[in-house]
């Protein structure tokens, strides 16, 4: 959701307000994973805790290219698209204390975020499967005349589902307005991609399907805002589903009971030359269109911000327990 | 006025008014368009009311269900047809995990009220083509789980469904899209998608039924009321949520239940009419519950064998006769 504006900063597609605020969301989203880790350490968030450390640019990236009517769904490593989209810090870090003020009021827990009146319809956490109403709400778009697009993010570990390719081939067939989003992170859970896909390259799967199809740098923001502004243009215009591979890597385990056994530690520290946050940093300074002084002082906004959020939810309520019953059915129930 | 029509025509009916009401009502699943439904149940509609609301699908029954789910978050009221409730099981993913889930999971912040359709039934098509699963879907909260046996349940379930906001399984039976019955003549008539209903009034027996086995309840009463037996027949209609104060109100004046279903008998729907009846009229009961349900096999294809799967007339005055040979007012207590 970039400005409206002409004006453009040398050297990048987007004028500097926009890239300030993109750099923000990217160290956001970092401090916010850093403080979630530290406060599921220390007992305050239970059940799965995944991090979207290391993958910070595509969320930011891709959504910045989306305008607000858009349909995002992601599956269960949602954290980042939730704040990227604009989501309040303090609310998402309740739904991961499971507080009332959470933004799905304590139900859904880290893995399903959502605020339907962003068209954020959810973290989704079974694999591959919300890539099927994906595909409904871009037919659903279409049927209606809406000119909505749906982003729809997934794993490399999705792609070798049976949803995967029902999806994809129900939404070439009908040419709808979708993003298949894959971040390939080389890892479903803690599983090498070579070791389960029989391609190694995502995006050759659209091949299946006569879908269009890019592999872009997911480390580089500009590259994913781009990119996906182009796969937007694509599905505005009419001519059906496009397919994105994210080349990206999760500089944290699959979720905090990961011991990491699976991968060496140099491996790891090889691709943390890859972050996507300072080389986004190095860029800006290199263009000079930010100072070392405007970043600290985006640093601190954002330090206070998530400080600010753990406390927000720390202090926050559970949500009563006369209210279980309640969002079980839309329409009543009388009979006992 | 009523009209005398088929469950088949009661259906069609339903989904021609619902769809000139609401151009958001569409219908899809495999075979539906030109091919005319594998029941006949939409035969014609491609024809009025063109490709853009008669969806022919992929054979991909998690495909179908889950981008109708997506239809359903989007503003659309879609209507699936899963040609048998054998295939639902390769949408129970969407079934349970997405569409049941939705409302609750992200706290009321909107709901995905699909309708999906499904027929159980059989007819020599051996052990994957002969299944039903009410019990399997009535078994999860956030699902409304309907088993209509007459015209007019059929019609009004099917036009509350797509008027409502919670996602639905109706399950018809393949074996009863024939049987005639009346049907309100209402643009509007719809019916709450809860509650049974006591449809024969009789002093002996209560049989809880539902779907076809509504059909054997009445034969079965007929024919034992020639001997002065007279049967209350509950047909239950809903399954989820399942209005078990009406049966046991029942028993409380006859004192007896059988419960009919085609189902297999362990873990089945009677199973749980069984308990909540114990928990809800225990003192009033005079005889342990029967439950007249499927042999516990795979369903084989010769046609004897079948047969002897699924409880039929016979069955059901068997089970009568079961449960009024006992009484344990009467029983000594060794």
């Amino acid at each position: 959701m970039a400005s409206t504006k002409k004006s453009r900063t040398k050297g990048f597609p987007l004028e500097k307000s926009d890239l300030l605020d993109m750099y923000r969301q990217m160290y956001l989203i970092r401090e916010f994973e850093n403080s979630s880790a530290e406060q599921y350490a220390m007992g305050k968030i239970a059940g799965f805790l995944h991090l979207y450390i290391g993958e910070e640019a595509i969320a930011v990236g891709s959504i910045k290219a989306i305008e607000e009517r858009d349909h995002v769904l992601g599956h269960y490593r949602d954290h980042g698209y939730a704040l990227a989209l604009g989501l309040d810090p303090g609310e998402v870090m309740a739904e991961l204390f499971g507080k009332k003020t959470g933004v799905t009021g304590g139900r859904g827990g880290s893995m399903h975020l959502a605020d339907a009146s962003k068209n954020f319809w959810g973290g989704f956490a079974i694999v591959s499967g919300h890539l099927l109403p994906s595909v409904g709400l871009a037919y659903a778009s279409k049927y209606m005349n809406e000119d909505r697009v749906v982003l729809c993010y997934f794993g490399d570990g999705a792609t070798n589902a049976g949803a995967f390719h029902e999806a994809m081939n129900m939404a070439a067939v009908w040419e709808l307005p979708i993003i298949f989003y894959c971040e390939n992170n080389l890892y479903g859970m803690g599983t090498a991609v070579e070791h389960v896909s029989a391609v190694q390259e995502m995006a050759k799967k659209a091949l299946a399907y006569d879908m269009p199809s890019m592999q872009i740098d997911g480390q580089n923001v500009i590259e994913v805002y781009e990119k996906t502004k182009e796969a937007v243009e694509h599905c505005r215009s009419g001519k059906g589903p496009m397919f994105i591979e994210a080349l990206t890597y999760r500089f944290r385990g699959h979720s905090m009971a990961d011991p990491e056994q699976y991968r060496e530690r140099e491996e790891v520290e090889q691709y943390r030359a890859y972050d996507p946050i300072p080389l986004f940093r190095d860029r800006l300074l290199e263009e000079k269109v930010v100072t070392e002084d405007e970043l600290e002082e985006i640093h601190k906004a954002v330090n206070e911000q998530v400080k600010a959020a753990v406390k927000f939810a720390d202090e926050s309520e559970n949500p009563p327990l006369e209210t279980l019953a309640d969002f079980v059915y839309a329409d009543p129930i009388t009979v006992r | 006025m009523a009209r005398d029509i088929t469950v088949r025509d009661a259906l069609r009916e339903a989904l021609r008014e619902e769809m000139d009401r609401n151009e958001n009502v569409i219908l899809m699943g495999q075979d539906i368009g030109a091919y005319g439904g594998s029941y006949v149940v939409t035969a014609g509609f491609l024809d009025e009311y063109g490709r853009q609301r008669i969806v022919d699908t992929p054979i991909a029954e998690n495909g179908i269900v889950g981008s109708a789910t997506g239809m359903a978050m989007g503003g659309m009221r879609p209507v699936v047809e899963l040609m048998t409730i054998n295939f639902s099981l390769l949408a129970i993913d969407q079934i349970v995990n997405h569409a049941a889930k939705l409302y609750s999971m992200f706290n009321g912040q909107y709901t995905a009220p699909v309708v999906i359709r499904t027929a159980a039934g059989w007819g020599q098509l051996a052990a994957t083509h002969s299944q039903t699963f009410e019990n399997w879907y009535a078994h999860v909260p956030g699902l409304r789980v309907v088993m209509p046996a007459t015209p007019a349940d059929h019609k009004g379930f099917m036009k509350s469904a797509l008027r409502g906001n919670d996602p639905v399984m109706f399950i018809e039976h393949s074996l009863i899209y024939r049987n005639r019955g009346e049907v309100p003549d209402d643009d509007d008539f719809t019916l709450p998608l809860e509650g049974s209903e006591v449809r024969r009034e009789g002093d002996h027996v209560t049989i809880a039924c539902w779907s076809r086995g509504y059909y054997l309840a009445v034969e079965a009463a007929e024919e034992l009321a020639k001997e002065g037996i007279e049967c209350e027949i509950v047909d239950m209609r809903v399954l989820r949520p399942m209005d078990t104060e009406t049966v046991a109100e029942s028993v409380r004046k006859t004192n007896r239940l059988v419960v009919v279903e085609e189902g297999w008998k362990t873990l089945g729907v009677g199973s749980e009419i069984a308990a909540a009846i114990q928990e809800q009229a225990f003192d009033h009961l005079d005889a342990p519950i029967e439950r007249v349900a499927s042999q516990e096999v795979p369903v084989p294809y010769n046609r004897e064998m079948e047969r002897s799967v699924f409880p039929d007339k016979n069955k059901v005055i068997e089970g009568v006769r079961t449960v009024l040979a006992k009484d344990v007012n009467t029983a000594t207590v060794s």
